[in-house]
């Protein structure tokens, strides 16, 4: 990305040049992040088995961290835990949930970051729900609120409305309403 | 709508800044709750430090209570604790077994024989894997085992004196471990 908007930057006319260089400096912190990202000198028998591995490192969470993955962190405890990843899938060959088990039973929670519904995070969960179903409640009563209605007229308010109709027709012509905002 | 309903937006808008409030200045946020609480201490075969042909494993830590205290040279909190550990260990019968997490064994020496040794057993895990087993993701970590071998209690952190006070002497005297003195507030000072 860098790399093109630089040869945009070269090619393009006066006018557009602010604006790619503007786009550059927006465009170098992405390109600085993505170098930081850990790298460890792992062999793989095949292409799946490094996807799975890369899976599941970027799945879990750093437990010395408080948000970033396993991937992301240069922190020792998230080294050892993508050898021991890696050991897991690749040699031990085991499946992405059996991975998720071991570190969840030794980490807990905190490693995966889809929390389970229990009796620790419910609020977490019901809360936006919870939420959900307010908003949908007041926007109920709002528009209930708002809207026009038909106001039927007992007999005296009907005598009452025809004498100021016939009252205004005499007067300017125009028909009166039937209805009113209540 | 009735006038006062009206208020119940502000409301839950107040309601939902005070659980922020509280839930961000929650102290213990950096504290990962231990997935060993109350579950049996993992099984392990880790060589002694001061004796690499033996080894330790979870059974030796059967029958009685033990702290088990995770701590590397490298780790100034580790250094700061040992005061109050080294006091632990002259003032209670209580099994403490070190486990040298990620070090050298020959610094790890070097510091015990510096600053006193109040370990019963110091384990060599200068790879890390018996930490792992453990869910150790810093040192010091604390771990309080009852006879059983089940983790009762773990400290993330340095056992300071008010750790020991409030939270680690009542749970060894619940589990029947000998104060050899008066020591209720030992190091409290």
């Amino acid at each position: 990305m860098a790399v093109a908007s630089a040869f945009l930057f070269a090619y393009t006319s006066r006018a557009c040049r602010r604006f790619a260089a503007l786009l550059l400096i927006c465009l170098l912190p992405t390109g600085a992040v993505v170098a930081a990202s850990q790298i460890d000198t792992f062999n793989f028998a095949d292409e799946v088995q490094e996807r799975r591995y890369r899976a599941l490192i970027e799945e879990f969470r750093c437990p010395k961290c408080l948000n970033t993955n396993l991937a992301g962190s240069d922190a020792p405890i998230a080294q050892d835990l993508r050898k021991v990843v890696y050991r897991l899938v690749v040699i031990e060959g085991k499946r992405e949930q059996e991975v998720r088990d071991y570190l969840q039973a030794r980490y807990g929670d905190f490693v995966l970051y889809d929390p389970p519904f229990n009796g620790q995070t419910w609020y977490i969960w019901l809360v936006p729900i919870g939420l959900g179903l307010l908003a949908v409640f007041v926007l109920i009563r709002l528009l209930r609120g708002a809207r026009w209605e038909a106001t039927v007229l007992d007999e005296q308010q009907q005598a009452r409305l025809q004498e100021i109709v016939g009252h205004s027709k005499s007067s300017s012509g125009a028909p009166g309403q039937s209805a009113e905002r209540k | 709508m009735s006038r006062a309903s009206l208020y119940i937006p502000l409301g839950v808008f107040v309601l939902i800044l005070g659980l922020g409030y509280v839930g961000f200045d929650l102290g213990a946020r950096n504290e990962l709750p231990s997935a060993l609480i109350d579950k049996p201490f993992p099984e392990f075969q880790a060589r002694l430090l001061d004796a690499p042909d033996q080894t330790l494993s979870r059974e030796d830590l059967l029958g009685r209570p033990a702290l088990v205290n995770v701590w590397a040279t490298w780790c100034p909190t580790c250094l700061s604790e040992h005061a109050q550990l080294m006091q632990i260990s002259a003032a209670t019968d209580v099994v403490i077994v070190g486990v040298n997490y990620k070090d050298r064994p020959d610094k790890a020496k070097q510091w015990l024989a510096q600053y006193g040794n109040p370990y019963d057993w110091v384990l060599d895990d200068r790879d890390g894997l018996l930490g792992i087993e453990m869910g150790v993701y810093g040192a010091p970590e604390t771990f309080l085992l009852n006879a059983k071998g089940e983790v009762v209690y773990k400290r993330v952190g340095d056992i300071n004196p008010r750790i020991w006070r409030d939270e680690l002497a009542p749970r060894l005297r619940q589990l029947g471990i000998v104060m050899t003195m008066d020591n209720t507030d030992t190091g409290a000072d």
